[in-house]
């Protein structure tokens, strides 16, 4: 009915957090931080690879990415559905208080678990980023151990 | 049948991605982080949907199916006009800017007498 705006508000407020983040790590490598953290941002996949770690704001924009593209393909499903029009309330189902009752009560379970997984798998990215990270700053740092003895 | 349509768009797009990852000259990547989010969505849809249907959510309607899949491909279509605009617009191997800056020099030269 409208679930997908509660995904859609979390991808607006992932959306402004992420341009916070970035201000702060620009701010912070003119201050003389961590280049690494900022460098090669277009490319910053390849930090997965190589050396350094992939900065949050870009973990950030992985999360926006999932919400805004996830809301955007089922604000038309909606449409398709006619739940969703281009006139006013523009939700069909917000003209009567019994109907708008359902839909806030679909809002609460289907939106809020959409909201919900999509947050989860986030999260399972970002534990299976920092390992391949830590791996990556382990391995030249092993190498010159081993180079030492 | 739109899950599964968009699932199998999004793993298709995912395998494309990985071909050429890192460097995701085409953008693909675009197109997982839409078909992923979307397959996420509508698998929370689905769960709420058996739960409500039980077994019977395994055995629609020829009729709804059909408009299941046409949803699902319509979806798929829409995801990849995203993906063409947004392509063209930040236009990563600069054909389009090529193109315009040579217009403009055509056009500058034809003006001169």
């Amino acid at each position: 009915m409208a679930c997908f705006l509660v995904p859609a508000t979390e991808a607006l407020a992932v959306t402004v957090a992420k341009k916070v983040t970035e201000s702060k790590e620009a701010k912070k490598e003119k201050d003389g931080g961590d280049p690494s953290q900022t460098e090669n941002r277009d490319k910053a996949e390849l930090a997965l690879t190589g050396s350094g770690r992939v900065p949050f704001s870009r973990k950030l924009k992985w999360l926006s990415n999932l919400l805004w593209g996830g809301s955007a393909l089922l604000a038309f499903e909606h449409v398709w559905h006619g739940e969703v029009v281009p006139w006013f309330p523009f939700l069909t189902n917000a003209a009567d208080p019994e109907d708008a009752a359902e839909m806030l009560h679909e809002m609460a379970t289907a939106g809020v678990g959409m909201a919900l997984l999509v947050t989860a798998v986030w999260g399972g990215m970002l534990i299976v980023s920092s390992v391949l990270e830590r791996r990556a700053a382990k391995g030249p740092a092993a190498e010159t151990e081993k180079g030492a003895q | 049948m739109t899950l599964l349509t968009t699932l199998f768009a999004a793993v298709i797009c995912t395998v494309l991605w990985y071909r050429r990852a890192p460097e995701n000259p085409m953008k693909t990547g675009i197109l997982c982080w839409m078909y992923w989010g979307a397959s996420l969505m509508w698998l929370v849809d689905a769960i709420f949907e058996y739960a409500e249907l039980g077994a019977g959510f395994f055995t629609p309607e020829p009729a709804d199916m059909l408009n299941d899949l046409y949803l699902g491909l319509s979806v798929v279509a829409l995801g990849l006009v995203i993906w063409v605009v947004v392509l063209l617009i930040r236009d990563p191997r600069g054909v389009i800017r090529g193109w315009l800056r040579r217009a403009k020099k055509t056009s500058a030269e034809e003006e001169r007498p």
